[in-house]
């Protein structure tokens, strides 16, 4: 696990000269940066010279009421410290680009691609972004905390005659 | 004293009378003529169309043939392997040593819908999924079964969500089998009700072996016949004609 | 313009010598070369016996040799992580064992891993052995399943009777602790549902005796077998860089040379106490997998021998009562225990606000979950990071010109799950 000296020394090193880092998190479980999300390539490139060898993860998480509302994390691990650390962005609804790391780490191509499928962000520089998981011609974006869940009634035999079925 | 009953002469009233059997009324005469003749057309090829179809009904060896044919079918199976989600790995533990699908004649598990009788529906089926669902079963020749087997097939199972469609709303299904995943005994349970269902001895519901009918919670109102729907929407024609008069007269 | 490289390795047996003249490559190159070759797009639809699951692949193929192929997912696609959203901690255990449905309690252990870090309690040693010993039953279970599948793909079907027997007897093993075969709901937030009966330590102790012994015979019929090794060795190929570049980790990347184990490197769940080895292959084709495999499940034999040797006397889930149910006999005398009851049952479990990511070693992989609270009795965000739904995107590269049959060994021995790709 890092301890906090670490973390420092990493979000100065990692901020640059752009001052990329925003802030930074640490509790017992998990160790965070956040970032501008313009400069995410830059800051994993340099994570990439600091050991930070495995995009493992990269998801998207929808922070409803607070703004900015969709947030996408990145996590990373280093082989040779045998550790793990957190990048996070956040964008909001109304400019929801962000640059694609898959040129620099091709395992992010299916992940990014999720994302924009279930959330709505946009992957800008990503070869083929459409959605992978929903059928392509879906509306909406199905992991936003506003979307309804959805499903059916639950069927008994009074309300069963209402149900549409393959014969009607 | 002869006991004439539905046409024909009583044997047993006539045992002092002579013939018996043999007394046949003109009627009797005619239709074993009749039958006589259709017999000889259909062996020279003469026979068709409703006439063929008439005389191939009413010979009782075809029906023992249907007999034969439907328990033969039943017992041969040829299962379409449709395996979706966690259900199919049950569905592969049927074709294993333990279950063995085999003793009832299901192993020969096609891999083409062209050349398969049922279709096992073992998973979840999502909205993607459906359409392709749909196209497969469609492909396969009659007479085909389906069985949805799963919670998540037969109704949405533990899902209940944006993204999962149960089997009932795009394809028929005859049997349902319960449970996340069943027990694979289950599904043989499924396949033995179907297979019953195949050879014309469909199992009582509970409610017949019971005696329990009426005891639904929604009793369905029966079919209404053609007068009725035409009596109650002459009803209803005239309460409107009523209630239009009635408004703007008075 | 298409890009081949016409190397092919041919595997030359000593007696076979005359045959080594057949070359494919040299075929192979006049094919290319020639300005109209043809390129068939096929499709390997979602309904396929030979795709592991619901998988449609868009191969191009040149004759027999794929030159590209493209995966098409989401034809499984269940809406868990959402369904989690909506249900309390401990309800979302049996919706998240579904995803990844032959590894169901490293499912569970990823979710319970996460709650767990969010909520910093301690998981007490007896409820970790006990998770430890499942894990690898299931772990052998999975390969079991993965090698009659590949052996199915590769014409070997004996072994998959085998392999289905012998799982049979693992799934009685998870019956009898735990009521059910499949999907069991085993792990809880904080340990496990109950303790193992009286009879099962017998039971698993049969079971330790006879499996390495039924290993062995499945190595005798296959590691030799001439015909498995002409249609697994050099087949498949993919080296440790891209693999990395993948993110792929596990049995795939380990088959390729790099010997990482998130059991031996970041252990979890009591795994420092077990001394077994990680089996490393050195070429990084299909037959390494193969071996890679065969070697972890005796592996996870000797960590289920040393588990339950030494499984140490405790309670079976954490004592605090906001996190676990309290045992039944304290309803009756103690009125906090009611209250923790009833709202723990109703409402469920209040985790403090927070994000936490756990990752464990599944059996295909690196099987990750984000857990986000905030602070309420329902997760916020539920997230799995399933491997087989990055080492797809390493398949392409694994099947590039390759002949169509090699290409399914090769999506074989890269053991997809798709309710996990799928989610």
């Amino acid at each position: 696990m890092l301890d906090v000296e670490e973390l420092e020394r990493l979000s100065t090193v990692v901020g640059g000269s752009d001052s990329a880092v925003l802030g930074t998190t640490l509790t017992s479980c998990r160790a965070e940066l956040q970032v501008r999300p313009g400069s995410i390539v830059d800051v994993l490139e340099r994570l990439r010279g600091e050991g930070y060898n495995m995009l493992m993860s990269l998801h998207g998480v929808d922070y409803f009421p607070e703004e900015p509302r969709l947030g996408v994390a990145y996590e990373l691990l280093s082989f040779e410290h045998q550790r793990r650390l957190s990048v996070k962005l956040r964008v909001s609804l109304d400019t929801p680009n962000v640059p694609s790391v898959t040129p620099t780490w091709p395992t992010a191509n299916f992940h990014e691609r999720e994302v924009y499928d279930m959330f709505g962000v946009v992957f800008d520089g990503h070869p083929d972004l459409r959605r992978i998981l929903m059928p392509e011609d879906y509306i909406g974006h199905p992991q936003r905390r506003d979307f309804p869940i959805g499903g059916e009634p639950v069927l008994f035999t009074g309300n069963e005659d209402g149900n549409p079925g393959w014969w009607k | 004293m002869e006991v004439i009953r539905h046409g024909r002469v009583d044997v047993d009233a006539t045992a002092g009378g002579a013939g018996g059997a043999s007394e046949l009324t003109p009627a009797d005469k005619a239709a074993f003529r009749a039958r006589q003749s259709r017999a000889r057309d259909l062996l020279r090829g003469d026979l068709e169309g409703q006439d063929l179809e008439a005389q191939v009904r009413e010979s009782v060896l075809t029906t023992t043939l249907d007999k034969a044919s439907k328990w033969a079918s039943g017992n041969s199976i040829f299962p379409l392997t449709f395996g979706l989600a966690c259900c199919s790995i049950d569905l592969i533990n049927l074709v294993g040593s333990r279950m063995d699908i085999s003793r009832f004649g299901g192993e020969a598990m096609r891999g083409t819908p062209r050349q398969a009788d049922m279709i096992i529906l073992a998973g979840r089926v999502s909205m993607k999924m459906a359409p392709v669902v749909r196209r497969v079963y469609d492909q396969m020749l009659e007479p085909k079964y389906s069985i949805a087997m799963g919670a998540c097939s037969s109704s949405m199972g533990v899902f209940n969500n944006y993204a999962i469609v149960p089997a009932d709303k795009f394809m028929p299904v005859d049997v349902h089998v319960p449970g996340c995943p069943p027990r694979t005994e289950s599904l043989v349970y499924g396949i033995l009700k179907l297979r019953r269902m195949i050879q014309d001895d469909p199992e009582m519901g509970w409610r017949d072996r019971y005696r329990a009918h009426g005891t639904e919670e929604n009793p369905r109102q029966p079919l209404m016949s053609m007068d009725e729907l035409e009596t109650r929407a002459a009803e209803a024609t005239e309460r409107e004609r009523i209630l239009r008069e009635g408004g703007t007269g008075a | 313009m298409v890009e081949v490289s016409t190397e092919r390795t041919t595997t030359t047996v000593e007696y076979r010598a005359g045959e080594a003249s057949i070359d494919f490559a040299e075929q192979l190159g006049t094919v290319v070369q020639h300005e109209q070759a043809e390129l068939l797009t096929v499709n390997f639809g979602p309904h396929h016996p030979a795709t592991h699951g619901v998988l449609r692949l868009l191969t191009t193929l040149e004759g027999e040799v794929v030159r590209d192929v493209q995966p098409i997912i989401g034809y499984l696609h269940t809406g868990i992580e959402k369904t989690a959203e909506d249900k309390a901690y401990w309800k979302v255990v049996p919706i998240v064992e579904r995803m990844d449905y032959l590894a169901y309690y490293f499912n569970a252990m990823a979710y319970c891993g996460a709650v767990e870090d969010l909520l910093g309690i301690e998981v007490p040693k007896r409820a970790q052995y006990l998770r430890v010993i499942h894990m690898e039953l299931n772990r052998i279970m999975s390969h079991l399943v993965w090698l009659a599948t590949t052996a199915l793909d590769v014409g070997a079907m004996s072994i998959l009777w085998y392999g289905f027997r012998e799982r049979d007897t693992i799934l009685d093993l998870f019956e009898y602790s735990s009521g059910q075969r499949v999907h069991p709901r085993y792990f809880q937030i904080g340990g496990v549902m109950e303790d193992i009966p009286a009879g099962w330590e017998a039971k698993l102790r049969r079971f330790l005796t006879e499996m390495p012994k039924r290993i062995g015979q499945y190595e005798s019929m296959l590691s030799n077998n001439e015909i498995f090794l002409r249609r697994m060795r050099d087949v498949g190929v993919a080296d440790a860089e891209t693999l990395q570049a993948k993110g792929v980790a596990g049995p795939l990347l380990r088959a390729a040379g790099v010997p990482w184990d998130l059991r031996k490197t970041m252990p979890y769940s009591s795994y420092e106490d077990f001394d077994f080895k990680v089996p490393v292959g050195t070429r990084g084709d299909n037959y390494d997998r193969y071996l890679v495999r065969m070697a972890e499940m005796r592996e996870s034999l000797k960590i289920i021998e040393q588990a339950i040797d030494n499984l140490p006397e405790g309670p079976y889930i954490t004592e605090d009562r906001k996190v676990a149910l309290p045992p039944r006999h304290e309803l009756a005398t103690s009125m906090e225990a009611l209250i923790h009851h009833f709202k723990l049952v109703t409402e469920g479990m209040r985790v403090p606000a927070g994000e936490a990511y756990h990752a464990i070693e599944g059996p295909r992989g690196e099987l990750g979950c984000f857990v986000r609270s905030d602070g309420s009795s329902k997760p916020a965000r539920v997230h799995m990071r399933d491997p087989s739904f990055v080492h797809l995107q390493a398949f392409g590269d694994m099947a590039r010109n390759e002949y169509i049959a090699d290409m399914i060994i090769t999506l074989a021995c890269l053991d997809p799950i798709l309710g996990g790709i799928d989610r």
